[in-house]
């Protein structure tokens, strides 16, 4: 069903990111930004909100929005000024959060700017609406005994966020993917945030609706309470299709926040209906305004590490690497710099290329981990590629070597010492082995006597096998064709 | 008859620990007994620190012994201070003379006491005040009212009502406050003693609890101008903890305080005369002039042309930004909790039974001035005339030197007279608010006594114009009398010592 | 302006502020009363007058990022009404409060 009424109706998706900064200390205190403390030891009067406790702005976390704002290229507001939100709850101390929310006449820190994704097989531009920073709330914990209670952790209350909001530009959830991954990328090279959706650094919200092409907007829901870029492609599908059987069925979709729920893999509705909020916004009397000018802008651009696209055509031009691989190697900051500090010690870009983009990631992927995560140095893939460019080992060997050397933390030599795993070259030995081999095969024996070079293949195959892929290719390969009548 | 230590200024106290003539212990023994015998009529504390005033006086007795003279000592050393309860101090409760913190202990001292004790000061205890600092009578207390000490039938002023009257007594030399719309100023003038409201940004905000965050302003309150200006000189000064903490050097407020003030140019507004002003108020004003003109000073006619939208200005400025302020007390994190077993139900009763009458009221106006559709007929339309009121004095200031006008309209008014009719409250700040609006620093000093009531002299002064005003405020009291007097509920000369 | 009881209970609810009756009926009256003195503001000429928030020409005051030890967990969970295993304790929240 839902398959049918996509055709009628277009998908119109708009993000909501909350980016965590790569700040040491909090927006507004000098409070460490340490993930996973124990609970209320990184507190202070400021990010309690005790009474008498003032803010003073983190200068980091700004050039950090600033930073963003540029990479973006959007449009830096020259004054700035931060704003009281008015809500209650009990992980916001204060029972208002410090927020640059755009309102009245009150522009945000930056506004419009554009993000190119990936999508089917072209880029498109994504508009930015508005850059701004706040503060973080305090976590809340739901002990599952029930008990009718709650506990608050404010550790991570004032730690400093950024928001980043698109235009509804986005017309599919796999297009919300890849804005995220684009993004993440971004923010990664940028050095700006981990961009660690699994860790809460990068959470996003999204309006979803759909719409008549060319017709009026739609009516549109929030998702909230996805925990992974694969959660929100998936919420955002399950949220499409929901709207899709609605508007076939004739019923109206409903303006509403729904949150995801990953296990049953479905959005739902708040039980109640959400009374209708308002946030008194006013400007912090506590905090005076910013006046961002050229020189500020100047030092923020000059300091401004290369991004994700700069890195990926240098590579290209640099490296002679097929755009596809530069790609896979400008994924993340880590996978590049792995990249080029290999090729540092083991200069054949390509060779080194090959294994990241080939072994090394199908390793990570399998394992769902990022390569800075991994006991895996560019000097030991270095020392590896170079055992099998002096035939020390053959390929084949390189790989289970690889995995050992992951697994173990080791360098590859002390792996082949360790499993004497160094190549035969004893003519007798692989003779013997040889002779075993074409006892033991008679067809592709025939068949190479006919000329089919592909058995001899086969057979050398064998040989390596039963050496335990100890035995060095060329020899096993001259002495075969030697055995069997020495054929061209 | 040797008036009781207490009764003396923090500077003869300081010289008469120099010479030997008087030990901190004992000043502070005159103190805590006079306050055992009298406060239980005032109420000007909320708390007294008996015990750790006596240890702290003890060891500058040990301190002025070893150094034979005050050299090399801090400047406020064995000088008991009383602070404001809205001052966070460390070891001590700090309630802002409200149920919703009864109880609470900060676990950290504010700046401006952090000084006083690097200052040497010792901290005898917190003083009663309006509930978050609201009011102008010291009667919207949870704690019960503060009285006047020339006559307990009258209020003391509001809302630092404590600390003026403490000071008054003669339960301390020096005393802190805090001015959001005139809460030094009124009960110095209603007490009879000297109170400075200082530049906004002068002193660090940081650990005063909030009220209006973009008016409120720590000031010292003293018998007399010189003590007023020893006191300002301890807490004034620039921390990288309050962002609006102004990043000058301060000046050294004792050095010209001496340098006679011809020249000075005053200017009196006509509205300082205006209706609703009590004639003793105007004839007390009026001979503040004379003595004025006598001392070399000219004395120009002014104007302040938006002096009558300034309160209506800060009814909507004021409770907007408290009514966010005063969010943070839901019972979550310190102080009191109603009980209940659901969030909604936690706040509101809390807040229901945590909050007097005149801190909801407010609460209720600023919340409404924020809120949808109201924001911009309200609180943008009232910052918008704050403008105003700033361009008055700054137009003023182009004139004269100093903007001189009454602190209130009237004498002390009696204990409950206005407690049901809040606009008549309200309009005892009439003189006093403009000031807050337009951020400047305004000095009170009594200037005369109407059947037995203190009368208060308002000085105005340029932003960071502290100096000229107690150079004027000092020449002042050179000439005249009226801070000499003591209350008469004070027994003077009797026991201490 | 005059404000009906149901703007005075919307009001206390934003506030978070249970009102007894004669409380609702009390602050009905006065915020009346003090808005519209308020109504003094309407005769000031504020056309093109920009609004001040600071009455400082301040601008750009900023910290560096660095950390600075935190308060001890256990002094000032001492001040709180209730708490639990180093968190603070808060009637169950739903996602609807
Ligand atoms: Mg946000
Ligand atoms: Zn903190």
């Amino acid at each position: 069903m839902a398959r049918e009424t996509a055709i009628r109706y277009e998908t119109v998706i708009g993000l909501e990111i909350h980016v965590q900064l790569l700040t040491a200390s909090k927006m507004f205190c000098g409070c460490a930004t340490t993930f996973g403390a124990p609970p209320n030891t990184l507190i202070c009067p400021v990010c309690l909100g005790l009474p008498g406790a003032l803010p003073v702005i983190n200068r980091h976390a700004v050039d950090l929005g600033l930073r963003t704002a540029l990479a973006l290229g959007c449009t830096v507001h020259r004054r700035s000024q931060f704003h009281r939100k008015n809500y209650y709850y009990p992980d916001l101390p204060k029972n208002y959060q410090i927020s640059q929310y755009q309102y009245a006449d009150h522009p945000p820190l930056a506004a419009g700017g554009v993000l190119e994704i990936a999508s089917g097989g072209q880029r498109r531009p994504i508009r930015i609406r508005r850059v701004h920073l706040e503060e973080d709330t305090g976590r809340l914990v739901h002990p599952e005994t029930g008990g009718g209670y709650s506990l608050v952790d404010y550790n991570r209350s004032g730690v400093p966020l950024m928001e980043v909001v698109t235009e509804p530009d986005l017309r599919s959830p796999a297009e919300a993917r890849e804005f995220l991954l684009a993004l993440r990328r971004l923010l990664q090279f940028a050095e700006v945030s981990t961009g660690r959706m699994e860790e809460g650094t990068l959470r996003c919200d999204a309006n979803v609706s759909l719409q008549v092409p060319g017709g009026p907007r739609g009516i549109r829901s929030e998702v909230k309470n996805m925990n992974s870029i694969r959660s929100v492609e998936r919420a955002l599908a399950f949220e499409v299709a929901r709207q899709a059987d609605l508007l076939a069925r004739g019923e109206a979709v409903v303006q509403e926040t729904r949150h995801w729920d990953e296990r049953r893999g479905l959005t739902f509705g708040s039980r109640s209906k959400e009374e209708a909020q308002d946030y008194r916004y006013f400007p912090e009397p506590d905090l005076v305004p910013l006046e961002l000018d050229d020189a500020w802008l100047d030092r923020i651009r000059a300091a401004l590490p290369e991004l994700p696209g700069a890195r990926r055509d240098r590579f290209v031009a640099a490296f002679g690497l097929s755009p596809y691989d530069a790609d896979l190697l400008t994924a993340s900051p880590a996978m590049a710099r792995f990249f080029e500090e290999t090729v540092g010690l083991f200069p054949h870009p390509k060779t080194v290329a090959n294994w990241l983009v080939g072994e090394v990631t199908a390793y990570l992927n399998e394992h769902s981990v990022e390569i800075d995560q991994v006991a895996l140095r560019p000097s030991r893939l270095a020392a590896l590629l170079r055992l099998i460019e002096d035939g020390t080992i053959s390929g084949r060997l390189a790989k289970e070597i690889l995995v050992e050397m992951i697994a173990q933390d080791l360098d590859p030599s002390a792996i082949i010492e360790a499993r004497g795993l160094t190549q035969i070259r004893d003519e007798e030995f692989l003779r013997r082995v040889v002779d075993e081999v074409i006892a033991a095969h008679p067809g592709p024996v025939a068949d190479v006597r006919a000329g089919k070079e592909k058995a001899l293949g086969f057979l050398v195959g064998q040989v390596m096998r039963a050496t335990g892929g100890r035995a060095n290719p060329e020899a096993a390969n001259r002495l075969l064709r030697e055995r069997l009548g020495g054929a061209r | 008859m040797a008036p009781l230590p207490s009764d003396q200024t923090a500077r003869a106290l300081r010289r008469a620990y120099a010479e030997g003539a008087l030990r901190p212990s004992a000043v502070v023994g005159a103190a805590l007994d006079r306050i055992a015998r009298a406060d239980g009529d005032l109420r000007a504390f909320l708390y007294v620190d008996a015990v750790g005033a006596r240890e702290q006086a003890l060891a500058w007795d040990r301190r002025y012994a070893e150094a034979g003279s005050a050299d090399g000592l801090p400047p406020l050393a064995g000088i008991p201070v009383a602070l404001k309860d809205n001052l966070c101090t460390r070891g001590m409760p700090t309630t802002c003379g409200s149920r919703i913190l009864e109880g609470w202990h900060p676990p950290y001292d504010a700046t401006v006491v952090a000084r006083l004790r690097d200052a040497g000061a010792i901290v005898l205890g917190k003083t009663n005040m309006d509930e978050f600092a609201m009011g102008s009578s010291t009667e919207n207390s949870a704690f019960g009212p503060t009285r006047n000490p020339w006559d307990h039938s009258r209020v003391p002023g509001g809302s630092s009502g404590g600390s003026a009257a403490a000071v008054a007594a003669g339960f301390a030399p020096l005393a802190l406050g805090s001015d959001t719309g005139g809460s030094v100023r009124l009960p110095a003038a209603f007490c009879g003693v000297v109170g400075l409201k200082p530049t906004y940004g002068r002193v660090s905000r940081y650990g005063l609890v909030a009220f209006a965050s973009s008016l409120d302003q720590i000031g010292p309150l003293a018998r007399d101008v010189a003590d007023c200006a020893l006191l300002l000189q301890a807490i004034a000064g620039h921390d990288p903890l309050d962002s609006t903490s102004a990043d000058l050097p301060v000046p050294d407020y004792a050095a010209d305080l001496h340098r006679p003030p011809e020249g000075i140019r005053l200017g009196v507004p006509a509205e300082a005369f205006g209706a609703g002003v009590d004639p003793a108020v105007a004839r007390a004003l009026r001979e503040a002039l004379e003595v004025f003109a006598g001392l070399g000073l000219s004395v120009e006619q002014i104007t302040l042309p938006t002096i009558d939208a300034a309160l209506p200005a800060y009814y909507l400025l004021a409770p907007a930004e408290a009514s966010s302020n005063l969010a943070r007390y839901d019972g979550v994190q310190y102080g009191l909790r109603a009980p209940s077993d659901d969030l909604y139900g936690m706040y509101a009763h809390t807040r229901r039974a945590g909050f007097g009458a005149e801190v909801k009221r407010r609460i209720m106006l600023g919340t409404y001035a924020l809120s949808a559709g109201y924001y911009e007929a309200y609180y943008v339309k009232a910052q918008k005339v704050r403008t105003l009121v700033a361009r008055d004095f700054q137009r003023a200031f182009e004139q004269v030197d100093v903007v001189v006008m009454p602190v209130a309209p009237t004498p002390p008014f009696s204990l409950g007279e206005r407690v049901d009719d809040p606009l008549q409250m309200y309009l005892s700040d009439i003189f006093t608010i403009p000031v807050n609006l337009a951020g400047l620093p305004a000095l009170a000093l009594p200037c005369g006594f109407d059947r037995g009531l203190p009368i208060g002299l308002q000085l105005i002064g340029r932003a960071f114009g502290e100096p000229t005003l107690l150079r004027v405020g000092h020449a002042y009291q050179q000439a005249t009398s009226w801070h000499l007097r003591h209350p008469p509920m004070a027994p003077v000369g009797r026991a201490g010592g | 302006m005059g404000i009906d009881p149901a703007t005075v209970d919307h009001v206390a609810r934003l506030a978070r502020l249970a009102l007894t009756d004669d409380e609702r009926a009390r602050f009905a009256e006065q915020l009346a009363r003090i808005l519209e003195y308020c109504r003094l503001l309407d005769a000031q000429p504020i056309e093109g007058v920009p609004a001040t928030s600071h009455v400082l020409p301040m601008t750009n005051v900023l910290r560096p990022d660095a950390v600075t030890p935190s308060l001890d967990r256990e002094e000032v969970l001492a001040q709180a009404p209730a708490h639990e295993q180093g968190f603070f304790k808060v009637p169950r929240v739903f996602e609807a409060d």
